[in-house]
């Protein structure tokens, strides 16, 4: 590295702290940024990163903690802000106006003008010039964004962040959606900028990746900078170690089940978001764990199982019969029921009450001469909030006005309330609290034991270890492994999640000793 | 101010906001000494009710179309052709009861054809419906050969009259008819499980297709009610005029969508009633009666309820705000 640049940081981030309510979402951050350097930031999802970012581009601001530019103070007011410094983020989710050319884009907010009047030859010379920056002279300055690939827009953010004589690059999983071609170009890119006097901060959880085209690296986990160094001589298994930490084993309520004969089978199921076939088995009584990434394929899966994504291949056996019937009412029908990641958006009608959330799959023993009775329905309900221990006023209080916890198990019991046989659950614990997840794992034990099966999707890793019989892993789109779980520890999950494959032997140790 | 409190304000405001808009409407007339004597009479109410029957049918079909997260641009238009119908087939020499099944069936393939186009185009219902406002009003122009058509009277023609011919039916014999569909569609929308379907739709689509439903099914039948009462609607209009007048109702479908807003329904769907909506319709109702009582020109009618309907979409904001 270059000696000067390791003298003055471009960036000095020093106990930077923010907190949500009662959540500590950073603790105490430290971050140095060398000039013209790739920094990679790594930790698990809700290790802190984002609203680091969000500190550093001025979207937020931090509770204590200092910043420094080039050694003066930075306490950006907003993204303005931000952005006069020389901070620019490139989100996953991209800024630009689709319907404006490439040249408009790149130029808006700082467009060349006299008195209001466009300087077009100006503004091309600038904007040809920073294509050539990218290394992407070929793309026409008069194109509309929205023609563009994901990749090519990419490069159009990138440009837009060289006129703007951005200095810090912040770049968020910039590959999630870019195909290995599009990818490899952007690291060509990315290792060009260093020429260019800019210092990337690279977001991503991929971590080939980032070895391949990070300088150094810094750690975050539960919102404290664990570790940081040059990547060249670090092996991924200490990084990865980093991430996950000593983690202690929560207590997860064990209930014993007993494994039954197969009731689920996936051929080759295959769907319109799916990256690749993907076969598994379920058997009665059995939890089956999935890990993944976030947009690995997991979500896409169960949307094809369920019906609600086409299916274009494989089939789905049920209690040894193929399933014919298309959508989801037929999936219900054999006895499928999906718990949806997206809680507030798709899980549940969030202005509808409890009641009318709970038996919505399942109205039909309510129903009398094409009547319903409320009378009936809410006697059930009661019965259900009761058995679930869900804190409500009463079955007609709007599902909206509850905690997160209490929304997550109406939603559970919708799935209870139709009877379903295979419990397909997307991150059914994510961003409720201690309680309720502890109570929810023991409810999932408690299926077991009834005989039912249950797919368990989660980004969490020590509650697959604590209920799971089996976990699997997807990487990219493939189902990578299904072992016991006495063959996996977080690390070996870490791994095979960010790597696609174990790194190393994984020992057993670590599970033993609790 | 605490969460409760206001979580009461807001349930009151659901509850009686409409009523208290109503009341307010006539209080105010009845107060005003130049018309007091002549509005609150009792033949006064009558036609009153009479004068609602059009846009309350129109509106009991736009509740269940608004709750399920759609809307019927084209339900006047609708009408007018649905009148149209009617008068020629009424003309013809159609048994009066062929000609208003034929009306009322014109207006149920109008909907049909909406909500088939909106479910299986994927389009937004607002460009769907404004498309077939055209496309019915033309119609009704053309199958009227661009006049009027006239018509020998009939018994549907009694079903609009101030003085109902039995005179113990007191209100004339289309108030009825509002008030047994306004009854067996609050039933419907509270007591069955379509009506459960339609809020669940409208609320959250993703929600109801994870429970299965066939939100597609639920759609297609909501724009096919919302053209059946269209169809009525026009049956009634034709009733009044006694002619089939293919221009007639033009903008009367921005009344319709006021009168469920106003009654609480909520344009993003999943929220509505079929008493809200109709105590919307009597509102506009008195405004316009009273405000021709005391000779004020059209225009002030018309400032006046648009900004009733602001208000009203202004409290449904604040509804919103405190759920």
């Amino acid at each position: 590295m270059n000696p000067s640049a390791a003298v003055t940081p471009v960036l000095r981030m020093t106990g930077v702290s923010k907190s949500f309510g009662a959540t500590r979402a950073l603790d105490g951050v430290s971050f140095e940024l060398a000039r013209g350097e790739v920094h990679a930031l790594i930790g698990e999802n809700g290790a802190g990163k984002s609203t680091m970012m969000k500190v550093l581009s001025g979207a937020i601001a931090p509770d204590a903690g200092l910043m420094e530019i080039d050694g003066r103070p930075y306490a950006p007011a907003g993204p303005g802000d931000g952005l006069r410094c020389g901070v620019s983020m490139i989100y996953q989710e991209l800024n630009l106006a689709p319907h404006l050319t490439v040249e408009e884009n790149i130029m808006l907010g700082r467009e060349v003008h006299a008195a209001g009047w466009l300087d077009r030859r100006a503004m091309r010379d600038k904007v040809r010039e920073v294509l050539e920056l990218v290394r992407h002279p070929e793309i026409s300055p008069d194109v509309r964004v929205d023609r563009l690939s994901v990749g090519a827009k990419q490069l159009v953010e990138i440009a837009r962040a060289l006129i703007n004589r951005s200095r810090i690059l912040v770049m968020d999983e910039p590959t999630s959606s870019l195909t290995q071609e599009d990818s490899q170009r952007l690291f060509e890119i990315i290792r060009g900028l260093r020429g260019q006097d800019v210092s990337v901060i690279y977001i991503s959880h991929f971590l080939e990746e980032i070895q391949r085209v990070a300088d150094s690296y810094t750690v975050l986990r539960d919102g404290r900078s664990v570790g940081s160094g040059t990547m060249e001589g670090t092996p991924l298994d200490d990084i990865i170690q980093l991430m996950v930490g000593q983690k202690f084993t929560e207590l997860f309520p064990r209930v014993d089940h007993e494994i039954g004969g197969e009731l689920l089978r996936l051929d080759c199921l295959r769907g319109p978001r799916m990256a690749g076939p993907v076969s598994l088995t379920l058997s009665r009584g059995e939890i089956l764990g999935i890990a993944g990434l976030i947009g690995s394929g997991r979500t896409e899966m169960l949307r094809a199982l369920f019906g609600l994504d086409e299916v274009e291949g494989g089939t789905v056996v049920v209690s040894g019969e193929t399933l014919r019937g298309r959508g989801p009412r037929s999936r219900i029908r054999r006895g499928l029921g999906l718990l949806s990641e997206d809680r507030q958006g798709e899980g549940l009608a969030i202005a509808l009450p409890i009641a009318d959330n709970m038996t919505l799959s399942h109205l039909k023993p309510y129903r009398r001469h094409g009547l319903l009775s409320p009378a009936r329905e809410r006697r059930a309900v009661a019965e259900w909030i009761g058995r679930l221990k869900i804190k409500a006023k009463g079955p007609g209080q709007k599902v909206g006005d509850l905690s997160g916890g209490n929304q997550q198990k109406v939603a559970l019991a919708r799935l209870l309330h139709q009877k379903a046989d295979v419990l397909l659950l997307d991150e059914p614990t994510r961003g409720i609290d201690v309680v309720s997840k502890s109570q929810i794992y023991e409810w999932i034990g408690g299926l077991a034991r009834e005989g039912k099966a249950v797919l368990f999707v989660s980004s969490y890793l020590p509650e697959l270890l604590g209920i799971c019989d089996r976990i699997a892993v997807f990487h990219r789109g493939v189902l990578v492994d299904a072992r016991p779980t006495e063959a996996w520890d977080a690390a070996g999950l870490m791994a095979a999640a960010t790597v696609g494959r174990a790194v190393r032997e994984t020992p057993t140790e670590q599970r033993n000793a609790e | 101010m605490s969460r409760p409190h206001r979580a009461g304000v807001s349930r009151a405001l659901n509850v009686f906001g409409p009523f208290i808009g109503l009341i307010l409407v006539i209080a105010i007339f009845a107060l005003i000494p130049e018309v007091q004597g002549r509005f609150l009479r009792g033949a006064n109410f009558k036609s009153v009710a009479t004068q609602s029957v059009i846009v309350a049918l129109g509106a009991l079909g736009m509740t269940l179309v608004i709750i399920g997260g759609g809307i019927d641009l084209s339900a006047a238009s609708n009408i007018a052709l649905a009148s149209v119908i009617t008068a020629y087939a009424v003309n013809a020499g159609a048994p009066p009861v062929v000609a208003l099944l034929l009306g009322v069936l014109t207006g149920g393939l109008v909907g049909l054809v909406n909500g088939r186009l909106v479910t299986s185009l994927r389009l937004v219902p607002f460009i769907v419906t404004m498309g077939m406002m055209g496309i019915a009003r033309g119609a009704a122009k053309w199958i009227a050969g661009n006049q009027k058509i006239d018509a020998p009277m009939t018994w549907i023609n009694d079903l609009m009259a101030k003085s109902p011919r039995p005179s113990w039916l007191l209100l004339a014999p289309g108030v009825w008819i509002v008030i047994l569909f306004a009854v067996a569609m609050a039933v419907l929308l509270k007591h069955t499980v379509f009506g459960r379907h339609i809020f669940a739709v409208g609320s959250s689509e993703a929600t109801a297709r994870l429970s299965g439903i066939r939100t597609n099914g639920v759609k297609m039948a909501v724009y096919a009610v919302s053209g059946l009462f269209c169809g009525l609607s026009g049956v009634m209009e034709f009733s009044r005029l006694t002619v089939g007048d293919p221009t007639v109702a033009v903008g009367l479908e921005l009344d319709i969508i006021a009168a469920v807003v106003i009654g609480g329904g909520s344009l993003n769907g999943g929220e509505g009633s079929i008493l809200g909506t109709m105590v919307g319709v009597l509102i506009m109702s008195f405004l316009r009666n009273g405000c021709t009582m005391m000779g004020w020109p059209n225009y002030i009618q018309e400032i006046i309820i648009g900004a009733i309907i602001i208000v009203a979409v202004t409290l449904d904001r604040l509804r919103h705000r405190t759920a």
